[in-house]
């Protein structure tokens, strides 16, 4: 019974001598082989030439610090809950008085956690992020023997004070257009530290 | 009496308010409401987000209300017709009281304890705009200790009072007003005396913002991240019947069990369901609690995340809306 019709009846013909000794269709596929030869090479030499990325790649995370040196990351959880693969963790802390200066807020991360073996670098945590804290960067999580040491805490994560890393390409306009807007206390905090020193 | 909101009509008894009409009716009318408490005397009337349009006064008297009116504060007469979400002058006038709530409620809902299950929160979801208008300085109080059990936020204050009354109404003394006027307000313990009343705790539960919150479980863990529980144990004091939060194998949190309207529920006897503090706070093992089952979340909620419980519910609304369509169920394929 034909079901289709794209359906093709099997052939079953004599070959040609042309086709019996095989040579020619040797010949011509060869020369596309040889022809590669004289074509510009698309591979590169990493680590020692690195490709061009895009200004939003998304790789290994940064939890980001504000003009003054202290953590953005106030432990709000919006970053867990938007991760669909679950794989941010946190533990909050009450800041004290006297570290003004470490955590911008009065609650902080006392532990952060994103395991990389589940990440899948989708941004979401980025996007959920209310206090500009979380930013994927183009930096490719390194590679490691064991399961346990991907799952990388606040020591990896937090950006170096002396390193600190650029993300303002990563910000959309509206972001960058709210943080010019004064009255709010998200842009006044910055400006009430800098009077105080 | 008969009364109509948004074109239901509803019989209830004389004396009856507008809201509590309406919340008879059901969520699909009630306007919100967040200083009225019904469990509480004389509450309501003070932050006016339950206003609604009377279009047609009573029987007798069918010329409008001249003004949106406080739902809450105004009983019903016979034959009166009310506009809640149907009229849109009332949301309009509603999106305005809450941009007047908002003023001087501070942004730090990431830092809020009370964030996910805040009445606030939900309001300006619903009612309110995205953007605020207000560039002024907005109120700021020193912090005030009140004691290790409750941490009171001055700043997040809206003034609703349902604290105050708790403190009159269901615990012995009262330790706890408003002082100052208007714009200065602010809800004090006078000289900064310790609640330490047995039902001093039930503050936490009816403050629908995050003024009062509980200082046991401050910065523990967020609401969503936790997975609630009804729960009880033989309390010689309240009735004993709570709602456990477990993180694990962890209980973070002990809170009275609420209702859809966010109050805390009488007993199926009819007994208050405030509990006190030695169930609140002193009793955080989980083998304190004869646990009676996942408590039913709406699945709209933030709380819902993560937690299956509401999977049932989801199959029932899926099979009635295919039911409209008229597809095949999916349980009864030829």
């Amino acid at each position: 019974m034909q079901l289709t019709n794209r359906s093709k009846v099997v052939s079953n013909k004599e070959q040609s001598f042309a086709e019996k000794i095989y040579l020619p269709a040797i010949i011509s596929g060869m020369a596309t082989t040889f022809s590669h030869l004289f074509k510009k090479r698309p591979t590169i030499m990493y680590p020692e030439v690195k490709k061009e990325y895009a200004p939003v790649y998304r790789g290994q995370h940064v939890l980001k610090r504000d003009e003054n040196g202290a953590e953005r990351c106030t432990s709000c959880g919006m970053c867990a809950v938007a991760c669909p693969a679950e794989a941010i963790t946190m533990e909050s802390g009450e800041r004290k008085k006297g570290e003004e200066h470490l955590y911008r807020e009065e609650k902080y991360a006392k532990k952060y956690e994103i395991n990389m073996l589940r990440c899948i670098f989708c941004g979401l945590c980025e996007e959920a992020c209310p206090k500009e804290a979380i930013f994927l960067t183009d930096k490719i999580v390194d590679a490691e023997f064991e399961r346990d040491t991907f799952i990388y805490g606040k020591d990896k994560l937090v950006e170096k004070i002396d390193k600190r890393i650029d993300v303002t390409k990563r910000q959309t306009p509206e972001v960058l257009e709210f943080k010019k807007r004064v009255g709010l206390r998200h842009n006044e905090l910055n400006k009430t530290i800098e009077k105080k020193h | 009496m008969k009364v109509t909101i948004d074109g239901i009509e509803i019989d209830v008894p004389k004396g009856t308010t507008i809201l509590q009409a309406a919340r008879m009716i059901g969520a699909q009318v009630a306007p919100p409401a967040m200083c009225y408490y019904s469990k509480l005397k004389t509450s309501g009337g003070y932050c006016r987000t339950c206003i609604v349009k009377v279009t047609k006064g009573s029987a007798q008297n069918p010329n409008p209300m001249p003004k949106p009116v406080a739902s809450c504060r105004t009983e019903v007469m016979d034959g009166m017709e009310v506009q809640n979400f149907t009229s849109p002058e009332v949301l309009e006038a509603r999106k305005g009281v809450v941009e007047f709530l908002l003023i001087n409620h501070p942004l730090d809902c990431p830092v809020c304890d009370q964030a996910g299950e805040c009445k606030l929160q939900d309001l300006g979801y619903e009612n309110g705009s995205a953007k605020t208008r207000y560039e002024f300085k907005r109120r700021e109080f020193e912090m005030i200790d009140i004691g290790d059990k409750i941490k009171l936020h001055m700043n997040r204050c809206i003034l609703c009072y349902r604290c105050v009354k708790t403190a009159e109404q269901f615990t012995d003394e009262r330790v706890h007003g408003v002082i100052h006027r208007g714009d200065m307000g602010e809800i004090s313990t006078y000289i900064e005396k310790v609640i330490d009343n047995d039902f001093s705790g039930n503050v936490i539960d009816v403050c629908p913002v995050g003024a009062l919150t509980d200082n046991t479980f401050r910065f523990k863990q967020r609401v969503w991240f936790t997975k609630p529980v009804d729960a009880h144990r033989n309390c010689p004091t309240c009735s004993g019947r709570v709602r456990v939060w477990l993180k694990g194998e962890e209980v973070v949190r002990v809170t009275a069990r609420k209702d859809e309207w966010d109050e805390i529920m009488d007993t199926p006897d009819g007994k208050s369901g405030f509990i006190c503090n030695s169930c609140r706070y002193d009793h955080k093992q989980k083998s304190d609690w004869v646990i009676e089952g996942p408590t039913q979340v709406n699945r709209h909620s933030v709380i819902s995340q993560n937690h299956y419980n509401h999977l049932n519910e989801l199959k029932v609304q899926v099979m009635k809306q295919q039911k409209a369509l008229g597809f095949m169920p999916l349980d009864k394929k030829p």
